[in-house]
């Protein structure tokens, strides 16, 4: 049994938000700068230019990358042998959110959390959206994103008809992402959820963005073919045009019904902030 | 490099201006987002005076972050514009005469920008610590409790942009198959 104390949960928590949102991972920045290489048209290549000029003031000044700091997802793995001492919280979900709270605060992040009818922020950036992965013996594990909704607003999700197949999966990953054009700040990096129930492959699609930079996937080879039909639609950096639209996507899957297909596509901008801890 | 003040003297300075130009931008605009533009129409709608003289001004796009301690102002960026294209065009009679924000806008934007001699410029989406460096005071101007969301008064100076749309309707996005072969 592993004993772990709320406020060292709290605490890294809002370290880790802080971090990632004036640092970028190093697989990310990593590919924005390959990009940058490569991209020859004037616009888009001006645009990735700034954006490497943008990531290395928000590391030295502490300004947020983007001032959409999102709204906060996180993904919690929790052992059978892990045992929370909860202090004066009831549950996981506060304990995660008090964290939330206070890194947004500590950053000078960005309320962006509001009621979705009266449109009332919380105005503490909380609640995080927080998903649950049961692990073995006394694994804890948080990774947190701060999720932008420009891109989570291109996102798509869709129940294709078993026979469609992995055509049809790919027609409508390219599809998605050319509708969503400039919007999601291009170059992007897609998440794609296949199989489950419909929401089990948007959970899906969204975990697939915390594996981006991982090259030793099952689908390696499928998703790099789809990366490169992603970058003949010449949407570029910005919406500007250019052979660099997509910088890397991921694909998760799980069983699904005899009867279905779901699949899901999640957008995340070029300014992936993401990063995880373990206890 | 073009550089161009707002707000404007004479609204004909915009025709010295023209999509892909890359410009620095400087003066006193306006902050405005979602919310903002919502509380604006509704006013419209029940012709109340407006709390912002919109005359010759240029409105962009953002909701900072938080302004950190012995800072001008937090992250600054741009958010997507296309959300703001149907509570824009009502504001055009007042005088507005540029806008400001990132990606693209619909067809009827660029028909309304058209007519009533509006510019659209695009700035640099997720770039917010890279545009602080261009804004030298910030002050809110009205609707506090939106928070982020409030209208500000931007002093900004060299804030660089690309025209988007230009007063002669033409438009930087060609959305139909991203042919950019024949933008001018």
């Amino acid at each position: 049994m592993k004993k772990i104390f709320s406020n060292d949960i709290v605490d890294k928590i809002s370290k880790t938000l802080v971090k990632i949102n004036f640092s970028l991972p190093r697989e990310v920045k990593h590919s924005i700068e390959n990009a940058y290489k490569k991209e020859r048209e004037k616009y888009s290549q001006k645009y990735l230019g700034i954006i490497l000029e943008n990531i290395k003031i928000a590391e030295k000044n502490k300004v947020p990358i983007c001032q959409d700091t999102g709204i906060i997802v996180v993904f919690v793995e929790i052992g059978l042998d892990v045992k929370i001492i909860t202090g004066k919280y009831r549950n996981l979900d506060e304990i995660i959110n008090a964290g939330v709270e206070k890194g947004s605060k500590e950053g000078y992040l960005r309320n962006s959390v509001v009621f979705p009818l009266n449109r009332n922020n919380t105005n503490k950036n909380s609640p995080a959206v927080i998903h649950y992965i049961s692990k073995e013996k006394d694994k804890f594990k948080i990774t947190l994103l701060s999720k932008g909704f420009g891109s989570e607003n291109t996102s798509k999700i869709k129940m294709l008809n078993p026979s469609e197949g992995e055509k049809g999966i790919e027609n409508f990953i390219i599809e998605t992402v050319k509708e969503a054009g400039s919007l999601p700040c291009p170059p992007i990096f897609v998440g794609v959820g296949i199989g489950g129930t419909f929401e089990k492959s948007a959970i899906l699609s969204k975990y697939a963005l915390t594996k981006i930079g991982n090259e030793t996937s099952k689908y390696r080879k499928w998703e790099k073919e789809i990366i490169n039909k992603i970058n003949k639609l010449k949407i570029g950096p910005g919406g500007f045009g250019g052979n660099i639209t997509c910088l890397d996507l991921k694909i998760e899957t799980y069983p699904t019904h005899i009867a279905g297909l779901p699949v899901a596509v999640n957008i995340c901008c070029w300014a992936h902030r993401i990063g995880s801890f373990e206890l | 490099m073009k550089k161009i003040y707002f707000p404007l003297k004479d609204e004909k300075e915009l025709m010295q201006i023209k999509v892909g130009d890359e410009v620095f931008i400087s003066g006193e605009i306006f902050t405005a987002r979602d919310a903002a533009h919502k509380k604006l129409i509704e006013m419209i709608n029940k012709k109340e005076k407006l709390p912002i003289d919109f005359k010759n001004s240029l409105i962009y796009y953002t909701g900072p972050s938080p302004t950190p301690p012995g800072k001008i102002v937090g992250s600054i960026g741009p958010t997507t514009s296309k959300r703001m294209d149907k509570i824009t065009i009502p504001l055009l009679k007042f005088g507005l005469k540029a806008t400001m924000g990132k990606g693209e806008r619909s067809k009827e934007i660029v028909q309304a920008f058209k007519k009533f001699k509006v510019v659209y410029f695009i700035t640099f989406g997720g770039c917010g610590a890279y545009l602080n460096q261009f804004v030298k005071s910030i002050e809110l101007v009205c609707f506090e409790k939106f928070g982020p969301e409030a209208i500000y008064k931007l002093k900004i100076e060299d804030f660089p942009a690309i025209v988007g749309i230009d007063i002669f309707g033409n438009y930087f996005f060609n959305r139909k198959k991203y042919n950019f072969k024949k933008r001018p």
